[in-house]
């Protein structure tokens, strides 16, 4: 089977989309010459007009995909840079998220916002460094943190295809990877996905702690039965399939690359708790209240959720109750 | 290029005018909750622009909306019902009088947030206009506007990108209470023009001579695709929004107020009509209405169990707030 790329995976995505939707176009700082590599090749392909470098003026940009969208057009707005997403918090949360709803009915706002490396680049410090997924499932802005190369492509092609605002994080942390993946296909929005069935505890992870999850899943086999759960995406939640798994197991841990309060892993406790009796008190791995990454790479890693904290807590959680 | 059709002129600032009167009076009834941003005195600005425009074109608004959403052609009756919540209401009373739109009639919405409108009309004129269709936009703002980072970006990709909006910069003096000489450096049509965008200003008070600017504007923009800037001078009667009816704000003198008020764009459309014509248009005028203030309180409020409807285009249910 051909191996793909998690950052090819959304190249190709993106060629497939354009080639198949003319109403489908991009815009974004340096996407000409793919500074990201994720738009590599496309303006050769679809030409200056689908594909629209953009002066840095994000905010204006944003809101132009809002117009375009409202009119019909579906754009994908790239962002170099996670917390650019701050600075058009405004333009996606408060213009493009409430149109349908302010209008009565009367538009769609579907853009595709991609954030090709969120989270930590190690090394990018302060303030490139966030992953601020949980803000928009916050604000019900539809949200996905795709895994692997296959939801990768799949999720990016829904995402363009919904008639919703979307945002795409692609964790820096999952650019590299890659994987044997047939004819990738679109993975609808809204549903998780068992990456490792197990018995005694449920552990729900976003974006590339996936990975580390199912590598301490591993190192625990012979003591504790791991079930990885990967929600894919963060709004709308998979809440069935969730609570499918955790009915089974009894336990919960939740890794989550958000700052501790308000981030996705408490809603996902609260939300579990409210509806399963847990045999134990579940836990959580997160970066740590207003987290701002710090420059020195132990430094940086010392405030991510990574794999011995996780192993700490799927063990206290087994033993628990 | 032709003149505007005088009685046309005089009645759409004539509707606005009553129209805004009327809400005024549903704001003190208690009718439209949260109150408004009275158009009174600027209807020349609305009248003249949108007589310039084709059906085909769009605007987006500003939170002063009302005379926008009504020059563009909008029902007044639906858009009474909005301000009153109706279900009949433009926006099926989600919107209320700082979200109007009416996408049937190109107006893509008044917005609540000064200086947001630019870059949305200017993306939709380009995606339209990438199909083929031959439209152009106006972009509604305030003078409080052109000192928003988002609006300066706007003309910039206008500009850069040759997108055909005529930015249209109702420059009564203040923003909220915030003097213009006090908040501008520099001056308002250099603005745009540091982005070469061609900038011309007018009497906002004399509707005709905004349709003549405008229509001059659309001409060369229609012919080269360039964007524009027209600063229309006007004053507003009234307050910056109907709270200050309770809470007096010490910012204009009344001599100031006096003066402002010399120049009404109602007197000025009116008296290119004989006294005839006049009355039949304010007879018109009264009667539409008076039949759109009935029907807004004669209509349904929505129905509290639909408050998340419209909320996603995809169909997505939200969880309710419930425990």
């Amino acid at each position: 089977m051909p191996r793909l790329s998690y950052r090819k995976a959304l190249n190709r995505a993106l060629a497939d989309e354009l080639a198949r939707d003319e109403e489908v176009f991009l815009l974004g700082e340096d996407i000409r010459v793919a500074a990201s590599a994720v738009t590599a090749g496309l303006l050769k392909r679809f030409g200056p007009e689908r594909v629209r470098d953009t002066p840095l003026s994000e905010q204006a940009f944003t809101s132009f995909a809002t117009g375009a969208a409202l009119v019909g057009a579906r754009p994908v707005v790239e962002f170099q840079i996670p917390a650019l997403l701050f600075l058009v918090f405004e333009q996606i949360v408060n213009h493009a998220h409430k149109f349908p709803l302010m209008t009565g009915g009367q538009c769609a706002v579907p853009v595709t916002y991609l954030v090709p490396g969120s989270g930590s680049r190690t090394g990018w410090a302060g303030q490139h460094s966030d992953h601020p997924y949980s803000l928009f499932a916050h604000a019900g802005v539809t949200t996905v943190v795709p895994a692997t190369p296959a939801d990768a492509y799949g999720l990016l092609v829904s995402a363009i295809r919904c008639d919703d605002p979307v945002v795409v994080f692609a964790p820096a942390a999952a650019m590299e990877l890659r994987a044997e993946v047939g004819d990738p296909v679109p993975v609808p929005l809204g549903r998780g996905r068992v990456h490792r069935t197990g018995d005694d505890v449920t552990v729900v992870a976003v974006g590339h702690l996936v990975h580390d999850a199912l590598a301490v899943a591993d190192e625990l086999a012979g003591e504790v039965s791991v079930e990885v759960f990967d929600p894919r995406t963060l709004y709308p939640f998979d809440w069935d399939g969730l609570l499918g798994s955790v009915a089974r197991t009894g336990r919960l841990v939740v890794v989550d690359d958000s700052n501790r309060s308000c981030g996705i892993a408490g809603e996902v406790i609260a939300t579990v708790v409210e509806q399963v009796r847990l045999q134990a008190l579940p836990r959580r791995v997160t970066r740590p209240d207003g987290a701002v990454l710090p420059f020195a790479p132990a430094l940086d890693r010392a405030v991510q959720p990574g794999r011995e904290l996780l192993r700490q807590a799927i063990t206290h959680v087994s033993k628990d109750g | 290029m032709s003149g505007a059709d005088p009685t046309r002129l005089y009645r759409t600032v004539r509707l606005i005018r009553r129209f805004e009167e009327r809400a005024i009076g549903l704001v003190r009834s208690g009718h439209i909750v949260g109150g408004i941003h009275p158009y009174l005195g600027q209807e020349g600005v609305a009248a003249g622009v949108c007589a310039a425009l084709r059906p085909g074109d769009v605007v987006a608004g500003t939170h002063r909306g009302h005379g926008h959403v009504l020059a563009k052609g909008a029902d007044p009756a639906r858009m009474m019902a909005e301000l009153c919540g109706r279900v009949t209401g433009l926006n099926r009373g989600r919107g209320g009088s700082m979200h109007a739109a009416d996408f049937a009639v190109g107006v893509l919405g008044a917005n609540a947030i000064v200086g947001a409108g630019g870059a949305i009309v200017t993306g939709a004129v380009w995606a339209r206009r990438r199909r083929g269709e031959d439209l152009v936009g106006v972009s509604f703002l305030g003078d409080g506007a052109v000192n928003e980072g988002m609006l300066l970006e706007a003309f910039n990709l206008a500009a850069l990108w040759r997108v055909p909006v005529l930015f249209v910069c109702e420059n009564n003096g203040y923003a909220t209470t915030m003097p213009v000489a006090d908040a501008v450096a520099g001056s308002i049509p250099a603005r745009a023009e540091a982005f070469g965008i061609r900038a011309s200003t007018v009497d906002g008070q004399d509707p005709a001579a905004v349709h003549a600017g405008t229509a001059a504007a659309l001409a060369r923009m229609r012919s080269d695709g360039a964007p524009e800037f027209l600063e229309a001078r006007t004053f507003r009667f009234d307050v910056h929004h109907t709270f200050e009816h309770a809470v007096r704000l010490d910012y204009r003198s009344p001599a100031e107020v006096t003066r402002g008020r010399s120049r009404d764009p109602v007197r000025i459309a009116g008296s290119r009509l004989s006294a005839a014509e006049r009355a039949a248009v304010d007879a018109d005028v009264e009667a539409v209405l008076e039949t759109a203030v009935a029907q807004a309180l004669a209509a349904a409020e929505p129905d509290p169990a639909t408050a998340l409807e419209y909320l996603y285009a995809s169909g997505l249910t939200a969880r309710t707030g419930g425990g």
